[in-house]
């Protein structure tokens, strides 16, 4: 079992989130040419990383907010986490 | 090379089977091969197999981290199907179950393939439809598909819940009865003494740290036993294939995750085929030792640790019972995980990459197993002549990026909850 610490309501079992998949993926800019190689890596293209991994996790059956966690997909080491708006440069 | 018959069983009863031959040596690694297969598991020893059976390259190594057999040609559930509805998977799995059927004489070694039929089961109308239409498109493409109703579906699993009080009645269930499944083990091994027997080495415990690429093109693979030199290179590394992808700068539409799958106490025979409870991320059958061999859902986010966490283990022995009740009374023996290259529309990737004479076999999810004898021909093929096969044409890394995806399920991008 994981337990998530959720910034807005604490240490929580993982049971309790849904897994949204990697958080340093980018949406190409709106309203904006892209080339079809630029939506392909961001629609299909991911690092998968052994070792660290920023992700998104949605805390579905608590306060319902998204949250960046960063774990270590290896040992499932929770380093720390984060508010959805943080770590956005 | 020693055949394997009852005659050769019987001459070595009389020296206590102490005189059996090895089954595959273990070589100290050349300066030089012709082919090297990176990952020692079913999909790269039947590469090299077929690349000495069918194209003559026999100066071909297999470059395994660990031993040979020890990731998922060890760690899966054994089935073996073509049940697809899209032509590029059910052809290709469909050319592989020929392969199967051949495969304990063609390897002279019993890979006990038992074709007892996989039965998944519908629970609404809608489903029924779906699967007519799916059983439909696999008989145009020449595979055995049969629609079952609820009572036929009956006669052959009774001891599924067909009371009324539950949450998924059984409506009936599409058929493949060639489907089956095989020793998986047995598989390693028999591709493993097969290939050696025709010059390949087989190099274990020995781990890829990098490649040497010269002007696009790959000269050799950096090893833990030092570096090797090689005109070409395929990777059959599975869960590990982004590892490697990193060492080349290449990202991959492929992520990691782990998948559990368990056995039971044996107990004497009652379930006659493979049965998948889909809409309860379940699955079951019953090995020959009398275990129930029973798996479902991904864990659900990345992983590569190749050990599974509660939750999803609960989660499937619950919806496990909820179809078959007796499961409530096995005692647990085992469970294990082994880690997944999930591709981003469900279906493999078998192709030629942008380095010269480096070619990529990965995207299985969890559908490798029953894939390994077609994965293996098809990417001897792609590897011998330097172009993909008519039957892996449609497996090319470049569909995510025109759009011509093999979406089976039709699930999108979120590969873990698939």
């Amino acid at each position: 079992m994981l337990y998530i610490f959720c910034p807005h309501c604490g240490s929580r079992s993982q049971n309790e989130f849904a897994y949204g998949g990697d958080a340093t993926v980018k949406r190409p800019e709106l309203n904006k040419e892209i080339s079809d190689q630029e939506w392909n890596n961001f629609v299909y293209l991911r690092k998968s990383p052994r070792g660290k991994h920023l992700e998104l996790w949605h805390h579905i059956s608590g306060c319902r907010q998204w949250i960046k966690v960063e774990r270590d997909t290896s040992t499932h080491e929770i380093f720390k986490t984060y508010k959805a708006e943080e770590l956005t440069e | 090379m020693q055949k394997y018959s009852v005659f050769s069983l019987i001459k070595n009863a009389f020296s206590d089977h102490q005189n059996w031959e090895v089954a595959w040596k273990d070589p100290t690694p050349k300066k030089e091969y012709d082919v090297i297969i990176i990952g020692g598991g079913g999909h790269g020893l039947a590469t090299a197999y077929y690349l000495a059976k069918e194209h003559n390259i026999t100066n071909v190594a297999i470059i395994e981290k660990g031993w040979i057999g020890g990731g998922n040609v060890g760690r899966n559930t054994t089935i073996i199907r073509s049940n697809y509805m899209h032509d590029d998977n059910a052809l290709f799995s469909e050319f592989g179950m020929d392969l199967w059927r051949k495969m304990s004489q063609d390897l002279n070694y019993n890979v006990m393939f038992s074709p007892r039929g996989i039965i998944n089961l519908a629970h609404s109308d809608a489903q029924m439809n779906a699967y007519s239409r799916r059983g439909n498109s696999m008989r145009l493409n020449g595979i055995d598909a049969v629609l079952l109703n609820r009572e036929e579906v009956q006669k052959r699993i009774p001891m599924a819940d067909f009371s009324d009080n539950v949450r998924f009645p059984i409506f009936g269930g599409l058929m493949q009865p060639s489907a089956g499944t095989a020793r998986h083990d047995a598989v390693a091994w028999g591709y493993a003494r097969q290939a050696d027997s025709m010059g390949v080495d087989i190099i274990q415990n020995c781990e890829v740290t990098g490649f040497d690429v010269n002007n696009g093109k790959i000269v050799g693979v950096r090893t833990s036993r030092g570096d090797i030199k090689a005109k070409k290179v395929g990777l059959c590394v599975a869960g590990s294939t982004n590892i490697l992808a990193e060492m080349l700068n290449m990202t991959l539409p492929i992520e990691t995750h782990l998948l559990q799958a368990c056995v039971s106490e044996p107990v004497k025979p009652l379930l006659d085929h493979v049965v998948t409870f889909g809409a309860g991320h379940f699955y079951c059958s019953q090995s020959d030792k009398g275990e129930m061999v029973m798996g479902g859902d991904l864990d659900g986010y990345n992983s590569y640790s190749q050990r599974g966490n509660l939750p999803t283990l609960q989660h499937v022995l619950t919806e496990g019972i909820a179809m078959f009740p007796f499961l409530s009374k096995l005692k647990m023996l085992r469970t294990w995980g082994g880690i997944m290259d999930m591709s981003m529309d469900g279906s493999p990737i078998i192709d030629k990459t942008h380095i010269d004479g480096l070619y990529l076999n990965c995207g299985w999810c969890y559908g490798g197993f029953k894939a390994t004898p077609a994965s293996g021909w098809t990417f001897a093929h792609t590897i011998a002549q330097d172009r993909v096969h008519e039957l892996n044409s449609g497996y090319s890394l470049n569909r995510f990026n025109t759009g011509d995806l093999i979406d089976e399920k039709g699930l999108g991008t979120k590969t873990w909850i698939s």
